[in-house]
């Protein structure tokens, strides 16, 4: 039996004097899983995610992340997060290199320096994501497909077993969105790490998804994305 | 005779040097995660300290460093709580740090001379005890900023990720806010509490110009913070004008001649 990364029973949530946006669910992730999460703007995919990761606490029900209480995780160096809007408006000119050596506090720690490993592990990362050649290079000078493709390798320099991508393609134009989602593909099978992808718009990896979510105040579906069709006649309605 | 003849000038030159290094290294943080004037409202803040100990007959560099260090732990945590926004909680910060200094003055009755040298910086006044103090919050300042560099830039580049992976971005903020509460105390009797903030910032963006990294632009800011303070200072002893008025506009001149160097690179072709 695999061991469920994520897992969220009864889980209900309103934001204070508003209406729920979440109601009863039950989710869970096992080990290894490729899943996005889709649906409407403000239909509650990014607050489960939030749940799940124990940034939001939920009304009632229970989330647990790696078969811990998610607020009190100890393991979250297992966990690697891709913000929806990531703070990259330093003034510095920050080097590929540099953000993705970021990526490594979580695994080596505070107070010790890095050793030959950690730096193994960064040049990996950037290797992976096929940046090898701009490790140098300031963030402010690659393009945007570039730049998502750095803070991937930014997330992996921690050698996640959970990789968290929430509204990853928001911003980056169609190629670069196809070439996001073979990336990922890729380093789901190489890795086999669990991915979490949360879109409105998952058309990009509908096709390497082993799994798809649909929330709208809960979930609506949870299948094989090519069950999707059979399963509801107007996708459309996804899109609100 | 030289400029160095004078015991108060290579107090001043000696305590300005450290001041020069530190504030940016702070400062760096700071501008990076768009909390460019908080420097101006912990200098507020620690004009209150300053004129409680005035009132308590105690040093005002020690009452500063206390109350200003409090004010950055105060400011961070109705931050991060949401207790206000961030723009409200500095402004609360900057009209309470002066109101109480203004009525703690007033009852100390210290409106004088050497009330003056704390805002606006003195090279006259700077003592041994203060080049001693300022030498050993500039040594602990720094060693911690190097001892928790990678973790502070993780924070700073994305603070929502670092804090899901389990960095404690909490203690990284309440450490890093102490520190400019430090810094400010350390700096005032050089630069003065009003301007502080500025010498914590520009010297920040004007190496961000020229700079290819952080790392980079670290470093270069606390050259340029050293080079803007040592230049002020002479400049202020010849010229007979206020130290810390004429340290920040050569860090300001310093920032110009970043950018115009910077866009002639751009013209020329060269990298950012």
């Amino acid at each position: 039996m695999s061991l469920n990364v994520v897992e969220l029973s009864g889980v209900s949530y309103a934001y204070p004097s508003g209406p729920l946006v979440l109601s009863d669910v039950d989710f869970s992730v096992e080990a290894g899983e490729f899943v996005a999460i889709a649906g409407p703007n403000g239909g509650g995919k990014t607050t489960l995610l939030r749940i799940a990761l124990g940034i939001e606490r939920p009304a009632s029900g229970r989330a647990r992340l790696f078969g811990e209480p998610a607020r009190n995780c100890s393991h979250r160096e297992r966990v690697a997060y891709l913000a929806q809007r990531p703070q990259l408006t330093v003034d510095a000119p920050v080097t590929v290199r540099e953000l993705v050596a970021a990526g490594r506090v979580p695994r080596r720690g505070l107070w010790r320096p890095l050793h030959a490993g950690d730096r193994s592990a960064i040049a990996d990362a950037i290797e992976k994501v096929g940046l090898s050649e701009r490790t140098g290079t300031p963030l402010a000078r690659l393009s945007g497909g570039q730049r998502q493709r750095a803070l991937i390798a930014k997330a992996l320099a921690g050698e996640p077993e959970l990789l968290v991508l929430d509204e990853p393609t928001a911003g980056v134009d169609t190629d670069a969105q196809e070439s996001l989602a073979l990336l990922l593909e890729q380093l789901h099978k190489e890795l086999g790490v669990t991915i979490l992808f949360v879109s409105h718009e998952f058309g990009a990896v509908e096709h390497f998804v082993e799994r798809l979510v649909l929330v709208r105040g809960g979930i609506v579906f949870d299948g094989e994305p090519m069950a999707l069709a059979a399963h509801w006649h107007d996708p459309s309605h996804v899109h609100s | 005779m030289s400029i160095l003849d004078s015991d108060f000038m290579r107090l001043a030159f000696a305590t300005g040097a450290f001041v020069g290094l530190l504030a940016p290294s702070v400062g760096f943080f700071l501008v990076q995660r768009r909390l460019s004037l908080i420097g101006d409202g912990l200098g507020h803040v620690a004009f209150a300290g300053v004129a409680a100990g005035y009132l308590l007959g105690l040093s005002p560099v020690l009452t500063a460093l206390v109350v200003t260090v409090a004010g950055a732990v105060a400011v961070e945590w109705l931050r991060t709580r949401r207790a206000a926004a961030a723009d409200q909680a500095l402004a609360l910060l900057f009209y309470t740090g002066i109101a109480a200094g203004v009525v703690l003055v007033s009852a100390a009755g210290a409106l004088n001379v050497n009330l003056f040298s704390f805002l606006f910086g003195s090279i006259l006044t700077v003592t041994r005890a203060d080049l001693l103090l300022v030498a050993a919050l500039s040594a602990v300042t720094l060693a911690l900023i190097a001892l928790l560099y990678r973790g502070l830039i993780a924070a700073t580049l994305d603070e929502e990720g670092a804090r899901i992976s389990g960095v404690p971005t909490g203690a990284l903020n309440v450490v890093l806010a102490a520190l400019v509460g430090v810094t400010i105390a350390a700096s005032m009797r050089i630069v003065g509490v009003l301007l502080i903030a500025a010498l914590m910032v520009l010297p920040v963006i004007a190496a961000s110009r020229l700079a290819w990294s952080a790392r980079s632009t670290l470093l270069l800011s606390m050259g340029l913070g050293l080079a803007s303070v040592l230049a002020g200072l002479t400049t202020s002893y010849y010229a007979d004008l206020a130290p810390g008025g004429t340290i920040v506009l050569v860090a300001a001149a310093a920032y110009a001649g970043a950018l115009g160097f910077a866009r002639l690179r751009g013209l020329l072709g060269g990298s950012r």
